[in-house]
């Protein structure tokens, strides 16, 4: 019995060490458009939107420390590129908001789904936090659809380039659903339904989105999901983020801010 | 180049002489009036605008805009080209003489009489 709680721990802790990484990196890289959004508006919504991904990571971070990992601005900001768990996918560099946009609509529908899953999980700080943040996910999903539709419907050029980005993208965001060692016993214990029952919500739900907005997604035999960043593998892209996302917390460490 | 200390800004590799050709006239979208609701059942309020491509990025925009910090209930967006108004040359249309103050709501002194009734009542 005692093992077995042992054991337990180890597997949650995976579990969130790997949601909390996606949303801070992600958060951090969204916020890049801060002050460069398409117009004003946008850049406000998007920016927002990514302080919310950064404070849901905050949450995971809190519920790690309860369970004896470092305090959170630490966790966040002191480990190097390596000790992440996030899918290589949140760490790729921002080029055109064609790519970020594709990103934003990939991710969040992942994210809302595996939260909503969560909502019921046997590990109830898990659940808890997912009840907590329902609203703002369905919001961030409901401002990704309507850019989705708009830029796949709307001239050659905004069409042609979400077509692209969602091609570049596809193996990436598959890669968010790469298994994490202790996953039989994660749905063992119903604390997460797993990630290729994830995997399959998402992509039906996705689907007809894609297919309204005129897209296509990639045809099934070129699926090559891109993994590693879950255990640790990771690109100059998060060594890039890393370094720059800590700059300042790592010139005083203990500064109360 | 130009020189930022703003990582995303670096990263953009502005040059001086960018040829970044100056906005055309109307180079913005249009606008849509926004309507707030704090609480349901109360009334909406007009609190500002916001530039969007359509209806549906205007309700996005406004929710942000005007919705993300303090009560919210429900948002109204409304295309401002769509509301119909008066003009300002006619402000005059709202001018009314000293004679019909009686028919203002002011004009009337119910509060005296209130104050008798429970003065008299001691409610």
């Amino acid at each position: 019995m005692a093992k077995n709680i042992i054991m337990n721990n180890i597997a949650i802790k995976e579990l969130l060490y790997k949601m909390a990484d996606d949303l801070l990196v992600l958060g951090h890289r969204n916020s890049e458009w801060t002050g460069l959004g398409p117009i004003l508006e946008e850049d406000i919504a998007f920016s927002s939107m990514a302080q919310d991904k950064i404070g849901h990571s905050q949450a995971l971070f809190s519920i790690l420390y309860d369970l004896g990992e470092p305090e959170p601005d630490t966790n966040a900001f002191m480990r190097e590129a390596k000790h992440f768990h996030n899918s290589q996918f949140v760490a790729l560099q921002n080029d055109d908001y064609d790519f970020s946009t594709i990103r934003h609509f990939l991710f969040y529908h992942a994210d809302q789904l595996r939260f909503d899953n969560l909502a019921n999980s046997s590990f109830e700080p898990l659940a808890k936090v997912s009840r907590k943040i329902k609203g703002e996910l369905k919001y961030h999903v409901f401002h990704a659809d309507i850019w989705l539709n708009k830029l796949g419907n709307g001239n050659e050029e905004s069409h042609a380039r979400m077509q692209t980005a969602l091609n570049y993208a596809w193996n990436y965001a598959l890669g968010m659903f790469e298994k994490g060692d202790f996953e039989e016993q994660l749905i063992a214990e119903k604390v997460f339904e797993g990630e290729q029952s994830l995997q399959n919500k998402w992509l039906t739900v996705i689907t007809p989105i894609i297919e309204k907005a005129n897209l296509k997604i990639p045809s099934e035999k070129d699926w090559a999901p891109i993994l590693g960043g879950r255990k640790g593998y990771h690109t100059e892209n998060l060594d890039q983020l890393v370094t720059e996302m800590g700059e300042v917390f790592r010139i005083e460490p203990g500064a109360e801010w | 180049m130009i020189n930022s200390l703003d990582p995303r800004i670096a990263r953009e590799n502005l040059t001086e002489d960018n040829n970044i050709a100056p906005l055309t006239e109307m180079d913005q979208f249009e606008t849509y009036e926004v309507f707030h609701q704090k609480k349901r059942g109360d009334q909406h309020v007009h609190v500002g605008i916001v530039h969007a491509p359509n209806i549906e990025m205007a309700l996005l925009f406004g929710k942000d805009q005007y919705g993300r910090r303090g009560l919210t209930a429900n948002i109204w967006v409304v295309k401002t080209s769509n509301v119909f108004c008066t003009e300002y040359e006619d402000q005059d249309i709202f001018e009314t003489t000293p004679e019909k103050q009686y028919r203002e709501a002011g004009g009337y002194k119910v509060m005296d009489k209130i104050n008798k009734y429970k003065k008299e009542n001691k409610v």
